[in-house]
């Protein structure tokens, strides 16, 4: 099989290229890390890249491949045009070939506050919640980090440091969603803003790259509707 | 000698690993306003506990009649007897209560019409002590992990804990008195090492799977912790004994939970046989893992496997109906259209038995501390050292861990841990000074990978060698041993291991090395190998995960004691269990039956 994958050390004083490997592998029922590893483990071992589960739970391994975010891990080699074509995560900072600086997608995601808040005093069993209440978090928990969505949204590109990106504002959704949260207008109010949430313009990238099948788009228009009717 | 100097950060404790029980033990502290920091060689979500599936195991009693001690006597023999039962009692009587922490936190469990947290079976689990199934392992959907890994991370972000993502802890730093004053590590990004001082240091750095070639581990498992700990000179304690999990998807090892049968599941060989009624007449598809495993160990010897090698078997679950599994099951769902190429709501699930688990792991008492036999007694704490969850052997697995109590563990003994630090730290208010000797030490180890490697590009790989490692402990350290293969499998990996020194990497780069990193994790993964085939070599019976072929039958006249194995010269040293529980009866050793 025949790849083509973004290199870049710093250290080096290279400038980043792409390089060719050839390797023979059989691709059947074979995913795109295990060809990674199988490059670094044979051909060459300073090919660097970022991997944990290896079953698309962690969110390490979000690679661009020919033109698209996915999963390494849970990437079938199968049907993907060769050369295939590897990059890193675009529009952050490259730390090292497919390893980027998600700093400031952490940072984003720091400040939608991502915690419960309840103030409450605690009871001594559990906080009741019906299944249908329950139900409002699906989509919304599972989201893994692995920065697909953000890093495939042009609004992200052109406004990195200002708008918070689908990921962040999932998990903000998550919160407001969530039946025990108490700080939902505190919440409303961090979001009304011309950037963190209102240059997301619907493009769907986000949905269309989620590795998880997760819905960003929904969960900001679910925001903004909130807004609208705490306006009226 | 030059002085090497390397940056140091001080702190009032550092945690090594941000999984489940770091993240728990590191909230106590920073919810104490002390200054604590966290390392960990992953960004703390990429951490293995977000792979675990099926739930938490508590006795809420929310959908079966149940108690703590109910839950205690089916931990004590799913262990096979070999559990300290103060820790046991200790983890099953605060079971609950870490349970609706965990949904004060946030933690997004899934719900019962009645708005309780919802319940569902696990293996081992029942009532009235051996009676009917007890319905209590606590689930969010099959992410469980997930669900709590991320509410743990979100808690400590509320916190305000200091964290060190991308940081590789390589060695503990010891005085003379054995006190543990912190810990050198690499910042991967940059390459530069540093000096974590602390009062107190706490490892939470998760299992060893990757010692063998199929595991439902992440890459991530290299026993990182375990390595610091031999080489500081402490034991490891019950290395004989690795969880297989019944139920892993064949070569890839991805985990298919228990939670599967536990839903209403069962297995069957090629001829459709529910199999499990011949070797667990009443528990059957929900018995001990150990149990389950050797059973799909017999049933492929038999030549009753699935697929045209007859090596797996299949998981039926399609019978609950579509809307069940994408209910309770979407995460399996998921993993068996991926990397099966199966969808459970039509076809069965091949699968294997599958290294999972480490029940052995760095000796530790109900408090978090490191013991060892240090002058005294056989567990005489570690000054300023603790162990948490996986890496950590309390014990309350034993021989053999139940599902559900992991997850348990983490969050109970994070606590615990938490707690006696504080007190811990009260009173050892004063910084000792640091032994330099030992962080050139330290920085010698990891300066040995900066050797060029042979022009003519010879000598061995890393990655070469790993693969060796991995066969061998696969072929001779599975769910079936005997003295020939363990002998043969412990003069092989001291082949392999013979080669480590001649070993050398052609990438020198500073910046975000992972060649490097492969290389120090193997060096971690070579000694727990050997821990492995050492103890379960002299293990001459059965017991829990632990099958000798040569010695079928439990031995408690000889073997009711824990192994602690020394590396070095290969010591093995024994300590008696724990029978005796913190305030109940002692559940006396008898046959194990499901």
């Amino acid at each position: 099989m025949r790849f083509r994958i973004y290199r870049y050390d710093p250290e080096s004083g290279a400038k980043p290229a792409m390089r060719d490997y050839e390797i023979e592998f059989e691709p059947r029922g074979k995913k795109l890390l295990d060809a990674l590893i199988a490059i670094k483990d044979t051909l060459d071992e300073s090919l660097s890249f970022r991997r944990s589960c290896r079953e698309g739970v962690c969110g390490s391994d979000g690679v661009n491949v020919n033109g698209r975010n996915v999963l390494a891990c849970v990437t079938p080699l199968e049907g993907l045009k060769e050369p295939i074509e590897i990059r890193p995560l675009p529009r952050l900072g490259v730390v090292r070939d497919l390893i980027v600086d998600m700093g400031q997608f952490y940072q984003h995601y720091r400040a939608v506050k991502p915690y419960l808040i309840n103030l409450d005093p605690e009871p001594e069993n559990e906080r009741p919640q019906s299944p249908q209440e329950r139900a409002e978090l699906d989509g919304l928990w599972e989201c893994i980090l692995c920065g697909c969505c953000t890093t495939a949204c042009p609004s992200f590109w052109w406004n990195p440091d200002k708008f918070l990106g689908p990921a962040a504002l999932l998990q903000g959704y998550r919160f407001i969603a969530d039946s025990r949260d108490q700080a939902t207008n505190e919440r409303l109010d961090f979001m009304e803003d011309p950037y963190r949430l209102f240059r997301c313009h619907g493009i769907m990238n986000c949905v269309e790259v989620c590795p998880k099948g997760l819905n960003p788009t929904q969960a900001i228009g679910k925001i903004k509707t909130l807004l609208v009717k705490r306006a009226l | 000698m030059t002085q090497a100097r390397i940056p140091k950060r001080t702190f009032d404790a550092v945690i090594v690993g941000g999984g489940g029980a770091g993240l728990r033990a590191a909230l106590q502290l920073a919810e104490a306003n002390l200054k604590v920091a966290l390392i960990s060689k992953v960004f703390p979500t990429r951490s293995h506990t977000v792979s675990a599936q099926g739930g938490i195991t508590a006795a809420l009693a929310n959908v079966s009649d149940d108690n703590w001690h109910w839950h205690m006597y089916d931990t004590v023999k799913g262990s096979d007897y070999l559990g300290d039962q103060d820790a046991i009692e200790y983890m099953c009587r605060n079971a609950p209560t870490a349970v609706y922490e965990l949904e004060h936190m946030g933690l997004p469990f899934s719900r019962l019409d009645n708005g309780k947290i919802y319940q569902r079976p696990f293996g081992g689990q029942s009532q009235n002590y051996g009676g009917d199934q007890a319905i209590r392992t606590c689930a969010a959907a099959d992410r469980t992990g997930h669900a709590l890994l991320h509410t743990l991370y979100q808690r400590n972000i509320a916190a305000r804990t200091q964290f060190f993502d991308e940081f590789y802890a390589l060695d503990l730093i010891r005085d003379e008195a054995g006190t543990v004053l912190g810990v050198t590590a690499l910042e991967i990004e940059t390459g530069q090492p540093w000096l974590f001082e602390a009062r107190a240091t706490l490892l939470a750095t998760g299992g060893a799977g990757r010692i063998f070639r199929h595991s439902t581990n992440a890459h991530i498992n290299t026993g990182d912790g375990l390595g610091m700990v031999l080489r500081a000179g402490l034991p490891l304690e019950d290395m004989e004994f690795w969880q297989f999990h019944p139920t892993g998807i064949p070569i890839v090892g991805s985990l298919i939970t228990e939670a599967v049968r536990g839903e209403g599941g069962y297995l069957l060989n090629k001829d459709g046989e529910r199999f499990m009624s011949r070797y667990a007449p009443n528990a059957r598809d929900l018995a001990s893992r150990d149990v389950v495993s050797r059973a799909i160990a017999q049933e492929l010897r038999g030549g009753r496997g699935c697929g045209p090698h007859g090596d797996y078997v299949h998981l039926k679950i399609d019978h609950i109906g579509a809307d069940k599994i994408k209910e309770r099951l979407p995460g399996i769902r998921e993993l068996s259209l991926q990397f099966a190429g199966v969808d459970p709501i039509a076809d069965p699930i091949p699968v294997t038995p599958t290294a999972h688990y480490m029940m052995g792991g760095i000796p530790s008492n109900l408090y978090g501390q490191v013991v060892a036999p240090v002058r005294t007694g056989p567990e005489e704490a570690v000054p300023g050292l603790y162990a948490v969850g996986e890496c950590a052997c309390v014990s309350v697995h034993g021989a053999n861990r139940l599902g559900g109590n992991s997850l348990l563990d983490l969050v109970v003994f994070g606590r615990a841990a938490g707690l006696h630090m504080l007190d811990y730290l009260r009173e050892n208010p004063i910084p000792r000074p640091l032994p330099q000797a030992e962080v050139e030490k330290s920085l010698a180890r990891l300066a040995r990978w900066d050797k060029p490697k042979p022009e003519n590009g010879g000598g061995e790989s890393v990655a070469g060698l790993r693969g060796d490692m991995q066969r061998v402990m696969q072929d001779h350290c599975g769910v079936y041993r005997n003295e020939a293969l363990l002998r043969a499998g412990l003069e092989q990996l001291t082949q392999v291991a013979a080669r480590l020194p001649d070993a050398a990497l052609s990438d020198h780069s500073k910046m975000f090395n992972t060649a490097r990193l492969e290389a120090l994790e193997l060096e971690n993964l070579m000694l727990i190998a050997r821990a492995t085939l050492v103890s379960a070599l002299a293990r001459t019976e059965s017991r829990g995960a632990h099958s000798r072929e040569d010695h079928p039958r439990r031995d408690d006249d000889h073997w009711l004691r824990h192994s602690l194995y020394f590396t070095g010269n290969d010591h093995l040293d024994y300590k008696p269990v724990r029978l005796k529980p913190l305030t109940v009866e002692t559940f006396q050793p008898k046959e194990r039956t499901y």
